[in-house]
C-alpha cells in the first residue's frame, strides 16, 4: 500500500504573528516558515507504518509557493520516500483554499493510487479543518479525523478519535481520509544522515493546471485582527467574592 | 530574531533545534552546577550523526565541511547549551582527515562516526610553556623501531574521561637540534584505555565553566609507533590545521552564545516593568543590546569567511584568528549587556544568564588569547616586528 502525506508550509508556531497594516492578513514576507505541525505528525505516522512493514511508499505532496520545497525536504528527511510539489502560487501571502487543496490532491490521489491519505486536522494559519473532509467526499472515501491512534487491519480501519466528551472509536473501511491529531505521535526529528539523503530523493514539481484544477479563490477575507489584549488579572480574597463577582460582574453565572 | 546568516543551513539548523530543545535550560543548568558531563546530550547529538558531520561518507559520517560543523556549535550555545563538551571531535577530525594515514582512518573513523569511539581530546597545552606552543617539554623518544615513550606534563586538557582517542603534540627531536622551533613536534594518536594507569595519569581540575578539564602526566609511557601521525617532526604544522579549525569552531560557539544572549535581553528588556514601562524603552538598556547585536553580526560574517577558506583548503589562519576574536569580543559584550539588562535577576542561577556569562568568558583566554591574536595579526598581516 501506498500512503500520500498532505504536508503544509505555514508560518512557525514559535513566530509572533503580526497582522499587516491593511487588515488584509499576517505578514509573512521575512518570517520563519515551517511544516504545520500537525501534519509532522501525519509523516510520522506514515513512516511508522512503513517502518512496521505495512505500507510500501510514503509520497509528501505540498500545495502552494515554491518555497514549499523546503517543507517537503523536511518531511523527506523524516523518512517520506518521495514529494510532489505543486506550485498553485508566486505570492507568499496567497492561501489556497481547502476546496482547491482538495480537489488537487484527489487528482494526485487518482494518479497514484494509494490506499490511504494521512493529512493534519488543521493548519495552524488558517484554522479551517477542511480539507480532509472535502478531500474524503470528492473520493467517495472513509473518513475518520481528528485520530488520537490508528490501527489499520486489512480492509479496515480502527481510529480512536478525540472528540469533545471524551474518546470515540470507530472502525472504517479503507481506503480512507485520516486526519489526525496532537496526540497520535510525537514526530522524530530529522537525523543528519536523513538529511543528506533526503537532498537526492525525487521531487516532483506540477502546477494546477497539469491536473485540471482551478484554485482561483472563492472565499474573500473581509478584515484580519490582532487579538484584543487581555486585561491585567485580579487575586480575590474568597471565594465568596470570586462568586459575587462571576456572577455580577463577569455575568458568567 | 533575524540574522544575516546565509539561508542555506536552516535545513541543518531547524533540525538541530528540534534536537536541542529536548534538552531545555535546565538540563544544562543542573549539568552545569553539578560539573557532570551531559552524556545524554551528546549521546541525542551522536545518534543523529551531528558528531560525525565531518567523517567523510565512505568512513560512515556525512562529508561535510567545517562550515556545517560550525553550525552545530553554533545551534547548541544558541540553545543554551555549551558545545565545549563536544567540540573537541569536531577540530580533531581535521587533523585525522588530514594527515592520518588510510590505516589510521580506516581503522577509527567507522568507529567515531557510529558513536562506539569518541575523539574529543587533544594535548597540547602545558604548565610551564603556555601560549608558546613551541617550547614545550613533554617528550617522544624513539625505542626500537616500533615504540615511543613519552615523559612530560600537560594541563587543561578537556574530556579525557569522556573521550575514547586523544590527539597528543609532543617533542621528538630537542629544540638545541632543529633549524626551526616548529619542528621537531610530532602528533600521536593515543587510545585512551591503553594509557590511563600505565604511564599516563589523569587529574581533574575544578573550575569556573563546568568543563571536564584535567592535568595529565606522563611517566615513561610507551606507545607503538603506529600512533605516530603523519611524519615525525613536522606535528606542529599538522595541529595547525586542527588549531585553525578549532578557532573557527569557537568564533561559531561565541556567536551562538551571542544571539542567545541577545535573544534573552531583549525579551527580557520587552516585558521587565520598572518605573510604570518597560526598560527595554530606555535608551541605557535597548543601546548597549543592539550594539551587541550588530557586533555578533559583524562578527558572524568573518567566521563564515574562515570556514569557507577553510572548507576549500586556501590558507585560512589570519581568517581564523580574527573570526575568534571579534566573535569572543562580541559574545563578551553581549553577555555583559545581557546581565546588566537583567538587574539583580541576571545573578539568579534560573535564569541561565549568569551560567552563560561565565562559559562565554572563557573564549577571551581559550584556546588562544585575546593578546596572541592581537599579536599574530600585528607581526604575521601587518609586517610589524614581533613584540615578544
Ligand atoms: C577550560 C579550559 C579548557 C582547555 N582545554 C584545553 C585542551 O583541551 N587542550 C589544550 O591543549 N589546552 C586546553 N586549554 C588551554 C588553553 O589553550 C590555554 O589556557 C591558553 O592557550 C592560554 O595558555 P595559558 O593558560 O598557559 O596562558 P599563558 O600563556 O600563561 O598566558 C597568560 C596571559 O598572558 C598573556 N600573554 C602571554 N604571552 C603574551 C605575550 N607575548 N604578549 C601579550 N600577552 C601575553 C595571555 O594573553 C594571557 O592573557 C584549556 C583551557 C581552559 C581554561
Ligand atoms: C546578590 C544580590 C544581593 C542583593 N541584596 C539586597 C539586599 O540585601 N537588600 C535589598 O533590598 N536588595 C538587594 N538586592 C537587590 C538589588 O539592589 C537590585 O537587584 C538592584 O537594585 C536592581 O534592581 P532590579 O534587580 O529589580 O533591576 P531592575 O530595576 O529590573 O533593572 C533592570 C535593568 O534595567 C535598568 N533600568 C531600569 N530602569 C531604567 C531607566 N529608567 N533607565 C535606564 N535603565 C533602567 C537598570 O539599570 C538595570 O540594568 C540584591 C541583589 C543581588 C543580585
Amino acid at each position: 500500500m501506498k500512503v500520500l502525506v498532505p504536508v503544509k508550509r505555514v508560518i512557525d508556531y514559535n513566530v509572533k504573528v503580526r497582522v499587516k497594516g491593511d487588515g488584509s492578513g499576517v505578514d509573512l514576507a521575512n518570517v520563519k516558515m515551517s511544516m504545520n505541525p500537525f501534519d509532522e505528525i501525519a509523516c510520522e505516522a506514515a513512516i511508522r507504518m512503513k517502518e512496521s512493514g505495512a505500507v510500501e511508499e510514503v509520497i509528501a505532496v505540498s500545495i502552494g509557493v515554491k518555497q514549499a520545497q523546503e517543507t517537503l525536504r523536511t518531511a523527506l528527511a523524516m523518512g517520506c520516500d518521495r514529494a510532489i510539489l505543486i506550485v498553485a502560487t508566486d505570492d507568499v501571502h496567497t492561501d489556497i483554499e481547502p476546496l482547491a487543496v482538495a480537489k488537487l490532491l484527489k487528482a494526485v490521489v487518482d494518479a497514484e493510487e494509494p490506499g490511504l491519505v494521512i493529512c493534519g486536522k488543521q493548519a495552524i494559519d488558517n484554522d479551517m479543518n477542511a480539507t480532509g473532509q472535502m478531500l474524503s467526499a470528492l473520493l467517495g472515501w472513509s473518513q475518520a479525523t481528528f485520530a488520537s491512534k490508528i490501527d489499520i487491519d486489512g480492509d479496515h480501519a480502527t481510529v480512536k478519535r478525540e472528540v469533545d466528551g471524551g474518546m470515540q472509536s470507530i472502525k472504517v473501511k479503507m481506503p480512507a481520509v485520516i486526519s489526525v491529531d496532537l496526540r497520535l505521535n510525537e514526530p522524530r526529528y530529522a537525523s543528519l544522515p536523513n538529511i543528506m539523503k533526503a537532498k537526492k530523493k525525487p521531487l516532483d514539481e506540477k502546477t494546477p493546471e497539469d491536473y485540471g484544477v482551478d484554485v482561483s479563490p472563492r472565499l474573500e477575507v473581509v478584515k484580519t485582527a490582532e487579538p484584543p489584549e487581555r486585561d491585567a488579572g485580579i487575586i480575590v480574597k474568597s471565594v465568596d467574592e470570586l462568586l459575587d463577582k462571576l456572577k455580577n460582574e463577569a455575568g458568567v453565572i | 530574531m533575524k540574522t544575516s546568516a546565509p539561508a542555506d543551513h536552516d535545513d541543518l539548523r531547524d533540525a538541530l533545534r528540534a534536537l536541542c530543545a529536548d534538552f531545555p535550560a535546565a538540563y544544562h543548568r543542573r549539568h552545569g552546577a553539578d560539573e557532570t558531563y551531559p552524556e545524554e546530550f551528546i549521546d541525542a547529538l551522536t545518534k543523529a550523526g551531528w558528531m560525525a558531520a565531518m567523517i567523510p561518507a565512505e568512513f560512515g559520517g556525512s562529508g561535510l565541511g567545517l562550515t556545517e560543523a560550525s553550525i552545530v556549535m553554533e545551534e547548541i550555545n544558541r540553545a543554551g547549551g555549551n558545545a565545549g563538551h563536544c567540540h573537541g571531535q569536531m577540530y580533531n577530525m581535521s587533523t585525522l582527515l588530514r594527515h592520518g594515514s588510510e590505516a589510521q582512518k580506516k581503522s577509527y573513523l567507522p568507529k567515531v562516526a557510529s558513536g562506539e569511539l569518541r575523539l574529543q581530546s587533544m594535548a597540547v597545552t602545558e604548565p610551564t610553556t603556555g601560549t608558546d606552543t613551541t617550547k614545550l617539554k613533554t617528550t617522544a623518544v624513539k625505542k626500537g623501531n616500533d615504540r615511543y615513550v613519552i615523559n612530560g606534563q600537560k594541563v587543561w586538557i578537556s574530556r579525557v574521561q569522556h573521550s575514547d582517542l586523544m590527539i597528543l603534540l609532543a617533542r621528538t627531536t630537542p629544540l638545541s637540534e632543529v633549524k626551526r622551533k616548529s619542528e621537531g613536534l610530532s602528533v600521536f594518536l593515543l587510545e585512551l584505555a591503553q594509557v590511563v594507569g600505565k604511564g599516563m595519569e589523569v587529574k581533574p581540575i575544578a573550575n569556573m565553566v563546568g568543563h571536564e578539564t584535567n592535568e595529565l602526566f606522563f611517566d615513561d609511557l610507551e606507545i607503538p609507533a603506529e600512533t605516530l601521525i603523519g611524519e615525525e617532526g613536522q606535528g606542529f604544522r599538522y595541529i595547525l590545521d586542527g588549531l585553525n579549525a578549532e578557532r573557527a569552531l569557537i568564533a561559531a560557539e561565541c556567536i551562538g552564545d551571542g544571539y542567545w544572549f541577545v535573544e534573552k535581553a531583549s525579551r527580557y528588556a520587552n516585558e521587565r516593568q520598572v518605573f510604570g514601562r518597560p526598560i527595554g524603552q530606555n535608551q541605557g538598556i535597548q543601546f548597549p543590546i543592539a550594539r551587541a547585536f550588530v557586533n555578533v553580526e559583524a562578527a558572524n560574517l568573518m567566521r563564515f569567511e574562515a570556514c569557507r577558506r577553510f572548507d576549500a583548503g586556501e590558507p585560512a589562519g589570519a581568517q581564523a584568528n580574527m573570526a575568534k576574536l571579534l566573535a569572543a569580543d562580541a559574545s563578551w559584550e553581549a553577555a555583559n549587556a545581557c546581565l546588566q539588562t537583567f538587574g539583580g535577576f541576571g545573578f539568579a542561577e534560573e535564569y541561565d544568564v549568569e551560567r552563560k556569562f561565565r562559559e562565554t568568558r572563557l573564549y577571551q583566554v581559550a584556546p588562544i588569547s585575546t593578546n596572541l591574536i592581537l599579536s599574530y595579526v600585528a607581526e604575521h598581516i601587518l609586517d610589524m616586528p614581533r613584540s615578544f
